[in-house]
């Protein structure tokens, strides 16, 4: 080992340089993600200069300028309104939003009734809980809970009229209440009258298939309102004279028709993409239409075509809104009928209503949309390319 | 336990129970269906003559050519007054409903697709702010978004004098002004000259692609047709001494005078549904993109065919295919959203029919002209896109 003091040689390991400027950190992030191309940094440049031109004000108006609480529209219009607020002065009206809160969740539900809707929200949310949590135990027990105890009880306690329970007319209902009734009524009677009618639209009994075809494609050519109309208009008049209808009843009859209709149709091509050797492995095994459906080519189905379920379900609870048009009070209804409310019409007051109850929707369908993502991904069992 | 039967020797098979056979009990369901429903529809239609009779409401279709006596007040194709029939109002509403479509399909196709593209940028920045454009939309009734541009934008613009002015057009809370070119005499030779222009083209890019299938050789289609187009039409215009004038909006006082003018309902309805649906095509267009395999670009590059070539030749014609079954049904929707003009009162078929059943009552012949009616526009819109997409499928050969 005499030799080892060679001046040429190194004896310990050097460090790693670090890396260029350009090519470490958030230099290199900035270069490949915003700045990969001359008409990449113009892109960036552009956007850059929208989000400046809108966010800023957005925030502003928003959260600076807004006025959060207030007896009555003072608080929301300027001096030359006939408010408080300095001339000039444009900001949201949350303090609308806050003083009509209630309206906006039970709609003309009588206030010291609300503990039920209380409850039967809060049955909702812990029965839903554990059914949307895979980890959880007992899933059919809660389904079974969930799909059929739990809407007769919130029958009778949101209609009322048994028990010592006053009788409580829909026509009161209003406001998110009426929106989560519509679209939880519409979802869990779809589903099951969609897969029907899918199942009938690939059956070889021609006459039901041509029955399936008809109503299928006959309600997805033509708009809910249409579909709603004839359900608020048309249906009291094929049932007895003197037999009425609950108005909100007509309107959950056509939500609900109406969304089987395109549910079908996602059933239908989750059932066209199962190979035929299922099918035919099935019949070998000599199970019957039924436990062949039910056990085999369903299960397989559904898992398919989540995605489009729950699709189908976000575009129900958006559509639950269209029910203002047969002047009835859902969320967006709601927010609307109370624009024109001489207390609070202010210049400010319809866009801050229209935001709070789009954010709602939004928080909803958002939900739902990546609940659908995270399901996917939990039922891929690797068959898909 | 009857299916004991045992059949005589000879015929070789034993004989099921008609009821276990798949075929004799698909009959007996169908019949028991039939007979469901056939009772239920006649019970339907006697309740519904007892209360019509009750009612004393007449039925038919007649009552179409009474006076309608309701002004609308959107109806740019035709001339209609209070004085007009029922069938002209029904008529007016069809064209407001197909304007509303038409032009909300262009532009929501427009905006989808830059939407679309957007998402799969290389540009951070583009791609979030056009995932946070999809994801605010997708998730918010379109009826709110109408709303929000009619009661939240539009109706607390300033009044006719303190009109916003943009170029050569104005905006207030009675809706949007804006200039219009008036032909005179002679000008109709320009339209002449751009549909020859327009044939013209057509007829030079048929001619280009054979000639380069013969021979190999490129001819800049794009810029002769672009030539003829604009040329064609300026060049009749200049032989006849430029007989258009602009007729300007201006601001007279409390009002605008001169120019068309779009009011607020169609303006919230047109620019909700073209960015509501918008938001769906921006996905079912990434969609498309995506599902075109990286391999089919790669090898168009190593064949070396330009970045943008490989765009127009070999990525598009591919994500065409798996983009136009769905962009159908969104344009569907779009035509069948466009009933939600009743909520701003816009006059599109469904408003103006709800109208005429207030004043007739006759409530089963407006809706039997509403499905009729919707469902051909549907089935039009479905025929079109089908030879579109046939067109455009892949020719397996």
């Amino acid at each position: 080992m005499a030799d080892n003091n060679l001046s040429f040689v190194r004896t310990e390991m050097l460090q790693g340089q670090t890396p260029p400027l350009g090519e470490r950190g958030i230099v290199r992030w900035i270069r490949l993600n915003l700045m990969a191309t001359p008409i990449d940094a113009i892109l960036t440049v552009f956007a850059i200069f929208l989000l400046a031109w809108f966010v800023p004000p957005m925030i502003n108006w928003l959260f600076v300028q807004a006025s959060w609480s207030g007896a009555d529209r003072a608080v929301c219009a300027t001096v030359s309104q006939g408010g408080t607020q300095p001339e000039g002065w444009s900001g949201a009206c949350w303090a609308y939003v806050n003083a009509n809160f209630n309206q906006f969740m039970y709609g003309r539900y009588p206030q010291e009734q609300h503990w039920r809707v209380n409850i039967v929200g809060i049955m909702f949310v812990v029965l839903l809980i554990p059914l949307l949590i895979p980890r959880i135990p007992f899933k059919s027990a809660n389904a079974i809970v969930f799909f059929f105890v739990f809407p007769i009880v919130a029958f009778f306690l949101l209609v009322g009229g048994w028990f010592g329970l006053p009788y409580i007319e829909t026509a009161t209902w209003g406001g998110l209440l009426v929106t989560l009734v519509l679209s939880f009524v519409g979802i869990s009677v779809s589903l099951p009258l969609g897969i029907v009618l899918a199942l009938g639209r690939r059956s070889k009994m021609p006459i039901i298939k041509m029955l399936c075809v008809v109503f299928i494609e006959m309600v997805r050519g033509i708009p809910l309102v249409t579909v709603l109309f004839m359900a608020s208009y048309m249906l009291p008049l094929f049932l007895p004279p003197g037999v009425t209808f609950d108005k909100f009843l007509r309107a959950l009859i056509g939500v609900a028709l109406f969304a089987s209709a395109y549910m079908a149709e996602v059933v239908r091509g989750g059932l066209q993409a199962i190979p035929k050797g299922q099918y035919e492995g099935a019949d070998s095994l000599g199970l019957s239409y039924w436990q062949k459906t039910g056990l085999i080519i369903l299960p397989q189905a559904l898992k398919m075509v989540i995605p489009g379920i729950v699709n189908t379900f976000i575009g129900l609870f958006k559509d639950t809104s269209l029910v203002s048009i047969i002047s009835m009070f859902d969320l967006l209804g709601t927010v609307r009928q109370h624009f024109n409310d001489a207390n609070w019409a202010s210049p400010q007051t319809p866009i801050s209503g229209l935001i709070f109850a789009g954010f709602v929707f939004w928080i909803f369908c958002f939900g739902m949309s990546r609940y659908s993502i995270f399901m996917e991904r939990r039922l891929d069992t690797g068959h898909k390319r | 336990m009857a299916s004991q039967d045992i059949t005589p020797a000879g015929t070789g098979s034993a004989k099921v129970s008609l009821l276990n056979d798949p075929r004799i009990r698909g009959y007996i369901y169908q019949l028991v269906v039939l007979i469901v429903l056939v009772s239920l529809g006649y019970w339907f239609v006697n309740n519904t003559i007892a209360n019509l009779q009750r009612a004393n409401l007449a039925t038919g279709f007649g009552f179409l050519d009474g006076r309608s006596g309701f002004d609308i007040s959107s109806h740019p194709f035709t001339d209609y007054s209070s004085d007009s029939t029922y069938i002209k109002a029904l008529y007016v509403g069809i064209l407001n409903t197909m304007l509303v479509a038409v032009v909300g399909i262009i532009t929501a196709t427009i905006i989808g697709f830059i939407i679309g593209v957007g998402r799969l940028s290389h540009n951070w920045l583009i791609r979030k702010l056009c995932t946070v454009y999809v994801e605010v939309f997708r998730n918010i009734p379109p009826l709110l978004v109408i709303f929000f541009w009619y009661s939240g934008v539009l109706a607390v613009l300033p009044q006719a004098r303190q009109s916003i002015a943009l170029p050569f057009s104005f905006l207030n809370n009675r809706g949007f002004y804006f200039a219009v070119p008036v032909f005179g005499q002679g000008a109709w030779l320009a339209g002449v000259a751009f549909v020859l222009a327009v044939i013209g083209a057509f007829l030079v890019r048929r001619w280009a692609y054979k000639r380069q299938m013969a021979t190999g050789q490129r001819f800049p289609v794009l810029w002769t047709s672009l030539a003829l187009i604009i040329g064609l039409p300026f060049l009749a215009f200049a032989l006849k001494g430029f007989p258009v004038t602009v007729n300007y909006p201006e601001l007279g006082g409390f009002n605008i005078k001169g120019g068309a003018l779009v009011g607020p309902e169609f303006m919230s309805l047109y620019l909700a549904l073209s960015f509501y649906t918008a938001s769906f095509i921006a996905e079912i267009v990434r969609a498309g993109i995506r599902g075109v395999g990286k391999g089919q670009s790669e090898a168009s590059h190593a064949l070396g065919l330009r970045a943008g070539t490989t765009t127009r030749l070999v990525v598009v014609p591919q994500a065409l295919r798996i983009i136009i079954p769905p962009l159908t049904s969104q344009y569907l929707n779009l035509t069948k959203n466009s009933s939600l003009a009743v909520a701003v009162g816009y006059p599109d078929l469904f408003a103006v029919g709800g109208t005429i059943l207030n004043q007739t009552g006759r409530s089963i012949e407006v809706v039997a002209i509403f499905i009729v009616i919707y469902l051909s526009l549907s089935v039009l819109t479905s025929l079109f896109m089908n030879w579109f997409n046939a067109k455009m499928a892949l020719v397996e050969r």
